[in-house]
């Protein structure tokens, strides 16, 4: 990688750190609601994941998906503005938090159900081979997504058609508050090599781990070889979510991870090392990240909430009529006056 | 017209909407090797016609379902066979969670342009293996749910279904497949969403579909000797629900039975009665009935599935009471 690719995996994470920053903010001032899940400390998974894939490889993750949308291309204007629930986010307020998507980066969203999205990443790489696309899926998850019926379901569905799918782990080593040891009775690997599915342990504090990872395995796919699991070992460094008080991680547990800090560790490791950057140029980027994730701020907060009369839009494809037979939108008459005539209707 | 199965009318969908779209494939559990094609044989030799593109299947439904969700959200339109309806319980998340949520709450960025055929029914299988999901389906916003009737509904909603950018429910029925109607051998499609008069008459109106329609008509056979003429509406489509044939014929009538084979409590017989009588309460000479299967687990014994069930004599007997009671 040249310097100026490694610098962007650099900018990268650190947009992602001040971005969910600035949303926890954005949460304790209330301007967001609901679930919020932060990806402190997990930066270089998807930064270093997204690296290696080509532009039209299919990724699918779960909730916890700031990150992602942003290393794939997705702006800050339009995730914030998501989280805000407007209409200028990536699905103009529908999905929030959880559910932010990006078709055209073939960022196909994230899933909010555990586990629920394994089956469609092995379906988009069925779709793949079977329409000799060349792409690859990746598909990220957490590590209590792996003892679910659909995780079982779809490795062995994957290895038994031999799909062009990267199943990766972002290991934090919990589930909510529950630990690894907790919820699971075996090694990570182990679950992969009951599919004698090809598998690699990661370090996911270290992005260009990540990133080579990554490549091997797509390359694997992309030969014909078929499926893949990663093991990306990781942690989270705020609660589950902003909801999460985090009382039952130990402190000191905290502490030894953010030694570890995938962002510093690159800076000083990579960068400054190889004397790619002077300190200046990294305080200038941080600079300009936080103006950025400002201007998001204040784009979100301008942006208006979505039209009323949107609500309906999009449940189908195609604008079906009678469907608002019973009960219609926004000031909802108790008797239908608009009652479509047979064979008129979509 | 050659008179053919429900059984065969889907083939047929299923042949040529395969001929006209090389991304269409079927999926499902044992749709190839068991039996020639099939549990109930709908797929019998399109493994053979079509190589790589109808595939068995793990018996993981909630796979079946999701791997044909990211499928057709990648370009594809699959038609994924559920063995039965009691098995979708099983991919329950899948459907509601997923195939029904992508378009909305993606903005329209995703579809997920799949078809789920699966049949209802029973057939001294008990519990587990003897029920009618039509109003659960029915009640999520995000699918098309389809339930027809006859093998020319059947032939031409499914080709529809395969069309359709949006997830279908397509909900066969195990006491269908057998039975026999007049299928063109040229090509037709059925709009979804498009209810249908089954028989006319001017006396009570039938509002039903699946087949509670094919009771109906028996009912209809039996009553007309004693000179009442119903008139029989088969919905054909439960999502999005068209009312209109139904009102139209209330207008008529004046007399509503709703026919329908589920439990009856919070059933879709109740959702079609509220809706007529906010939309006809004017129109209407006597309260609107109900005919519904009985609120139980069903039962093995020949005789205790058979009470269990409606058959043609339970809605003769509610078109008795209907045209007995004095208002
Ligand atoms: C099927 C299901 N059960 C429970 C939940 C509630 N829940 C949301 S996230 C979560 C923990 C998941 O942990 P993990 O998969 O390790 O992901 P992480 O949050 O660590 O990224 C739980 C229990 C859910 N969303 N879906
Ligand atoms: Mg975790």
């Amino acid at each position: 990688m040249d310097k100026e690719n490694l610098v962007a995996l650099y900018r990268q994470m650190v947009l992602i750190r001040v971005f969910e920053d600035r949303a926890a903010e954005m949460y304790a001032k209330a301007k967001i609601a609901g679930f919020l899940h932060l990806y402190n400390g997990q930066e270089a998974v998807a930064v270093g994941a997204v690296s290696a894939l080509n532009p039209d490889d299919d990724v699918v993750v779960n909730y916890r998906d700031h990150g992602w949308a942003l290393a794939r291309g997705s702006s800050a204007r339009a995730v914030m503005a998501e989280l805000f629930g407007r209409a200028t986010g990536t699905t103009g307020g529908r999905g929030g938090s959880m559910h932010l998507v990006d078709v055209k980066n073939h960022f196909w969203g994230g899933y909010a159900i555990v586990g629920g999205h394994l089956p469609l990443a092995a379906g988009l790489a069925a779709a793949a081979q079977y329409l000799k696309t060349g792409r690859v899926t990746l598909c990220s998850m957490g590590d209590g997504s792996t003892n679910i019926g659909t995780f079982h379901a779809a490795l062995n569905w994957a290895k038994l058609w031999n799909l062009p799918v990267i199943f990766m782990v972002e290991n934090n080593q919990y589930a909510m508050g529950t630990h690894y040891d907790v919820h699971s009775a075996v090694p990570m690997l182990q679950k992969a090599a009951g599919y004698n599915m090809y598998a690699e342990e990661v370090d996911g504090m270290d992005v260009m781990a990540v990133r080579e990872a990554v490549c091997r395995v797509a390359e694997r796919a992309r030969r014909g070889e078929g499926p893949s699991f990663l093991n990306v070992v990781t942690y989270r460094y705020r609660g589950h979510s902003m909801a999460d008080p985090d009382v039952q991680r130990d402190k000191a547990e905290i502490a030894r991870w953010k030694e570890r800090d995938p962002i510093t560790r690159f800076a000083r490791d990579v960068l400054l090392k190889r004397n790619l950057v002077t300190p200046k140029e990294l305080e200038d980027i941080q600079k300009s990240v936080e103006q950025e994730v400002e201007d998001a701020i204040e784009f979100a907060d301008k942006s208006p909430e979505p039209a009323l009369d949107t609500l309906y839009d999009y449940i189908y494809q195609q604008p079906v009529r009678n469907m608002q037979i019973a009960g219609s939108l926004i000031r909802p008459p108790t008797v239908a006056k608009d009652i479509p005539t047979n064979g008129k209707h979509a | 017209m050659a008179e053919i199965t429900y059984r065969e009318a889907l083939k047929r969908a299923l042949r040529e909407e395969m001929q006209r779209d090389p991304t269409v494939v079927i999926w499902g559990e044992d749709v190839v090797a068991y039996a020639g094609g099939g549990a109930y044989g709908v797929t019998s030799g399109l493994a053979k016609e079509f190589p790589g593109r109808v595939r068995d299947t793990p018996i993981a439904e909630e796979a079946i379902i999701g791997v044909g969700i990211g499928a057709a959200m990648g370009g594809m339109r699959p038609v994924c066979e559920i063995m039965t309806v009691n098995f979708t319980l099983v991919a329950w998340d899948q459907i509601v969670n997923h195939a029904a949520k992508q378009s909305h709450m993606f903005n329209g960025q995703i579809k997920v342009p799949m078809v789920i055929r699966t049949p209802n029914g029973h057939g001294r299988t008990a519990a587990t293996h003897s029920q009618n999901f039509d109003a659960w389906f029915a009640h999520v916003p995000g699918l098309k749910v389809v339930a027809p009737s006859t093998p020319y509904d059947a032939k031409g909603l499914l080709k529809t279904s395969i069309r359709d950018d949006d997830p279908v429910v397509f909900l066969e029925h195990l006491q269908l497949y057998g039975t026999r109607g007049e299928v063109p051998d040229e090509e037709y499609l059925i709009p979804i969403g498009v209810s249908d008069y089954k028989r006319r008459g001017k006396d009570v109106t039938i509002v039903t579909w699946g087949r509670m329609t094919m009771e109906s008509l028996k009912a209809a056979r039996i009553l007309a000797e004693e000179g009442i003429e119903v008139e029989i509406v088969d919905l054909r489509t439960l999502r999005p629900l068209d009312l209109s044939l139904a009102l139209e014929s209330v207008h008529k009538t004046n007399r509503v039975i709703v026919v329908e084979e589920g439990w009856r409590t919070a059933g879709l017989g109740a959702e079609i009665a509220a809706s007529l009588q906010e939309m006809a309460f004017n129109d209407l000479d006597a309260p609107i009935a109900r005919v519904a299967g009985l609120e139980v687990p069903m039962p093995y014994a020949r005789n205790l599935e058979r009470a269990t069930l409606p058959f043609a004599e339970d809605v003769v007997a509610a078109v008795h009471a209907m045209m007995q009671q004095q208002y």
